[in-house]
């Protein structure tokens, strides 16, 4: 069973709490944007095999959106963080780099 | 290539089984080949033999990392249906089935395909409405169903139990020549199939780069050395993002781990596949009389071919309500397969930024079933570099234009 940390409640929630909400950090590009810019928004996903940042709703808790730094390989949890950011804060990319040393985020 | 028949089991019978040939060739790979296909699941193999017959390009490699038919081609339910909603859906996956139909014939290889006959259950009044559209919709694009009711439904599966704790059965929708068959039969019937075409099946070869130049493929770097080619299929359920970084494009897919188990074996009780699309399991028995059993998908992405105890337990929870008589089985195995989903839940057979370069992916879970339908769409694609009537609508373009076809809202859960 995956547990991922709540940043707002504070608790361990297993996954019955939690509702998945796919990657991450997507950038929605405003009025003006290309076709391609908004089809990579909208479905183009990064997909890796190693460290992905998602988020999760802890839908039956709290009912906020929270971002979780997981590997897709190993299932580990690397940490949660509050989602009001647009890349991974600094303490997480530590701790990921702290198992994975040289992991680098993707372009 | 030596045919199977009941003439060389007695021939053999005679020589202490001396004469059987390897079903396939193991040879190293050559410098250079017209097309490689990159993975040697039933969807690779399937491309292959479709390229060598319908199209007689037979100078193909097809590359695998691990061992033939080892990635999710073994690791499935074995269901066969096409009762689909939507028009390009129901063309490919009934070519499939048809293809299905023909298959131990066609290539001499038993694929023990059984059309037993799947059966959809409608437990809500939303399904109801759903079933009777799909089976309209089914009429008119060829595909026989029928919407039956509860007492039918009671008569072709004695044991299932129409009054479920939270939904009754109020009917189904019914293919009576949708069925299984023998997934290893099919990655080794057409693995036989190529070999004995001269295609080059390679196994234990990871490719590990994509080289292109001026907007084409040249060639794929793989554990086994530098391979040349003029054109390249990508067909790698599972990790087909994986190959579309080296190639460098993205996909619009995710993949997330399915899961099935089976039970330990019992008698005949049941022939037929059922699924439970509201309380989410589908059941059938195999051969082997194990109960085998699958569910829904987990809900992120993951890599690791296992997935949460959370849909286990939904699963036989589900499954226990519908056949009570499963309660006490016990449970031998379980599996999980890593599968590509798109966003709409249709898969993608397409061109790429690279001009020579093919993909064939995003099969979610629906990728058993379309085996031989999905060959012959992306062989046609490959050799004539054009999508032919079957792989039209499932160009990567139909993201950027909207023109989905959206099987996850017309198919429910359980695609």
């Amino acid at each position: 069973m995956l547990i991922l940390h709540c940043p707002y409640c504070g608790i361990e929630c297993d996954e019955t709490e939690l509702a998945p909400g796919g990657e991450a950090h997507l950038t929605r590009h405003g009025p003006g944007a290309s076709d391609a810019e908004f089809e990579a928004y909208l479905f183009e996903r990064a997909n890796p095999k190693g460290v992905h940042f998602e988020r999760w709703r802890h839908a039956n808790g709290c009912g906020k959106w929270f971002l979780a730094a997981r590997s897709t390989t190993t299932l580990e949890v690397f940490g949660t963080y509050e989602a009001q950011t647009t890349e991974p804060p600094a303490e997480i990319v530590e701790k990921i780099r702290a198992r994975i040393p040289g992991w680098e985020a993707r372009p | 290539m030596r045919r199977y028949s009941a003439f060389a089991i007695a021939r053999e019978a005679f020589r202490h089984h001396a004469g059987w040939e390897r079903a396939w060739r193991s040879p190293e790979p050559k410098k250079k080949y017209k097309v490689i296909v990159i993975g040697a699941g039933g969807h690779g193999l399937a491309t292959a033999y479709y390229l060598g017959k319908n199209y007689g390009i037979r100078d193909v490699a097809v590359l695998e990392k691990g061992w033939l038919g080892g990635g999710n081609t073994g690791r499935n339910t074995t269901i066969i249906r096409s009762n689909y909603l939507q028009d390009p859906s129901a063309a490919i996956y009934e070519k499939s089935r048809s293809l299905y139909e023909t298959f131990s014939q066609d290539l001499n290889y038993n694929a023990m395909f059984s059309p037993r006959g799947v059966m959809m259950l409608a437990q809500t009044q939303h399904e109801i409405r759903g079933y009777q559209r799909t089976a309209h919709a089914n009429v008119l694009q060829g595909v026989e169903t029928e919407f039956i009711s509860p007492a039918r439904v009671k008569e072709i599966v004695p044991i299932i139990n129409l009054d479920g704790p939270r939904y009754p059965v109020l009917g189904a929708l019914w293919q009576p020549r949708a069925g299984s068959a023998r997934h290893d039969a099919i990655a080794w019937g057409y693995a036989r199939a190529c070999s004995a075409m001269g295609m080059d099946i390679i196994q234990k070869c990871e490719v590990t780069g994509v080289r292109s130049e001026n907007g084409a493929v040249t060639g794929v770097s793989t554990s086994k050395g530098e391979i040349d080619c003029d054109k390249l299929a990508i067909v790698v359920a599972g990790h087909s993002g994986q190959l579309a970084d080296m190639a460098g494009f993205r996909l619009p897919i995710e993949s997330v781990a399915l899961q099935a188990l089976v039970s330990e074996p019992i008698k005949p009780c049941m022939d037929c596949v059922v699924m439970a699309n509201t309380v989410h399991g589908y059941m059938s028995q195999s051969d082997k009389g194990e109960m085998v059993i699958g569910g829904g998908a987990d809900g992120y992405n993951n890599y690791t071919q296992r997935g949460s105890f959370l849909h286990i337990e939904e699963t036989v929870r589900a499954l226990v309500e519908t056949f009570p008589m499963i309660s006490r089985l016990k449970m031998m195995r379980m599996w999980g397969g890593i599968v590509d989903m798109t966003g709409d839940r249709s898969p993608v057979i397409s061109r790429t930024p690279l001009g020579n370069c093919f993909i064939n992916a995003g099969w979610g879970t629906g990728g058993f079933k379309s085996i031989p339908g999905s060959g012959w769409a992306m062989a046609e694609l490959v050799a004539k570099g054009e999508p032919g009537p079957l792989a039209a609508e499932f160009g990567l373009d139909r993201f950027r234009e909207g023109r989905f076809i959206d099987e996850s809202v017309a198919a429910g859960v359980a695609h």
